[in-house]
């Protein structure tokens, strides 16, 4: 029985998983959880994982959730090349260190303003305060920066000449910005160079493929019922305002 | 080995009880957060994120507590129970590791912030609403770890300790000199924390809680710090 991978390439890490699973020639079967129609809060998808996020993985009755869990499992069980996660004490410790400083640095600050600038106006109808806008916009920088001056510095990817799950953590969350309209590689050319040089070692179609419906979605929100948004607004907005 | 630490902080703690519990031979180097050292120039130096614990092996430096613990635990070759080599077991610890930075780090962090920087920051108290959901989502957090992550096992990935429980405890402990306790109404909890403190060695944890637990003093400290008065504006950012 094939591995089964619950996403929604709406979301950030779940395209991390799918590119790393479709790169790696890994053997597994798309199961669709729209995160829009509110799936993840369904009872199938409850059985699967209590937390109800995706990514989520299920290899025979073993569920797993949190995508770096998922592919450092994926890692081992398939015996990736050795330069995802390398065996070295060092070059190991360095991509744990940008896995770890990411979700707060990085994954929170991405997300934001795909909400701030897109979904939160489309839910309560009207512009973000300017205030709000800035401060996020600041501390999006900010981790922008760190990403450059202590992650990537002059290196091809993060940990050196080769990409790493670290590179394809931080891609992810950097793409998402852009769904919103904001282009975050704008005026940074290293980070640019970066992204060019992990869209090519991944495979540009694989890439592509990836992140077709996140840059896809400031139109196909235009199309979308602002009812179905309800289910999110109170979480949203105490998360983010 | 040096570890740059503040045991006020809970990533400090949990490399610190990992160390001293195992007995790694390390070098103690205050960064005293409550005076806003993580900020000198010196520290910006070793760590341009300007937070603690780092650790500094030789010329190699590292920043993160979980990247430290996993570090240790490779170089040092400590019991397989802290990070079991097996590929599920191992799986479990990391599915914790990863879901705690925005779940129970992030909401104990935040009403331990509340409480004790708040005031000092904003010069008024916490507005109730903001108290009220911070103690809800760290709430949230704890029936979590309860019903997926510890459910009936003595620990999280079953019979023995791993970096997930210690991880997993300091942050719990965190708001608890201010008034909060997340193991009150929880008897599960308090087994498992009883349990916990046993394997750590109960005076080595209660000494490294020490100062965490004094929450008027650590407000003292900070009053009467001119340093950490000029700092202010940068902690703002924690409430926005």
């Amino acid at each position: 029985m094939a591995v089964e991978l619950y996403l929604d390439l709406f979301s950030q890490p779940c395209r991390s998983v799918f590119m790393f699973a479709k790169k790696n020639n890994i053997p597994f079967e798309f199961k669709k959880v729209s995160l829009m129609d509110g799936e993840h809060y369904g009872d199938d998808f409850g059985k699967i994982s209590i937390i109800r996020k995706v990514p989520a993985l299920r290899d025979g009755d073993f569920c797993l959730s949190e995508s770096i869990a998922i592919m450092v499992y994926l890692a081992e069980k398939f015996q990736t090349p050795d330069f995802w996660y390398p065996a070295d004490l060092q070059q190991r410790a360095r991509v744990n260190e940008y896995l770890s400083w990411q979700h707060t640095a990085i994954r929170m600050q991405g997300s934001k303003m795909f909400w701030l600038r897109l979904m939160i106006p489309k839910m309560i109808g009207m512009e973000v305060p300017k205030e709000k806008m800035d401060g996020a916009l600041e501390d999006l920088n900010n981790s922008l920066n760190l990403i450059e001056e202590k992650f990537l510095q002059d290196r091809p990817f993060i940990v050196g000449d080769r990409m790493s799950l670290a590179d394809l953590v931080a891609i992810v969350e950097i793409m998402q910005p852009l769904g919103a309209g904001l282009d975050v590689f704008d005026g940074r050319p290293r980070l640019s160079s970066w992204r060019d040089r992990v869209r090519t070692f991944i495979g540009e179609e694989l890439f592509d493929e990836a992140h077709q419906n996140i840059l896809g979605a400031q139109e196909g929100l235009k199309q979308i019922d602002p009812s179905k948004l309800e289910l999110f607004k109170p979480k949203i907005l105490r998360l983010f305002l | 080995m040096e570890l740059y630490l503040d045991l006020v902080s809970p990533p400090c703690r949990a490399v610190y009880l990992f160390a001293e519990a195992l007995k790694i031979p390390f070098e103690f180097k205050l960064v005293d957060l409550s005076a806003g050292q993580q900020y000198s120039e010196e520290f910006g130096k070793l760590s341009v994120v300007k937070k603690v614990p780092v650790l500094k092996d030789g010329s190699f430096v590292l920043t993160e507590s979980t990247a430290i613990l996993e570090y240790l635990v490779q170089k040092c070759s400590v019991a397989d129970h802290w990070f079991p080599a097996d590929l599920q077991q191992r799986a479990r610890v990391n599915e914790y590791l990863s879901w705690q930075h925005l779940n129970l780090r992030s909401h104990c962090s935040k009403v331990f912030l509340l409480r004790t920087l708040y005031p000092f920051v904003m010069g008024s108290e916490v507005p109730k609403e903001k108290m009220d959901a911070a103690v809800e989502d760290m709430k949230q957090s704890l029936n979590l770890l309860e019903e997926k992550f510890l459910q009936n096992k003595p620990f999280i990935v079953g019979n023995k300790i791993s970096l997930a429980d210690l991880v997993a405890m300091v942050e719990i402990m965190q708001p608890l000199g201010t008034g909060v306790d997340g193991f009150q109404g929880r008897p599960k909890l308090m087994a498992w924390r009883d349990r916990v403190k046993k394997e750590l060695g109960e005076k080595l944890f209660d000494k490294t809680h020490e100062a965490v637990l004094n929450s008027s003093g650590l407000q003292q400290k900070m009053q009467n710090n001119s340093e950490l008065q000029k700092l202010k504006p940068l902690f703002i950012k924690y409430f926005r």
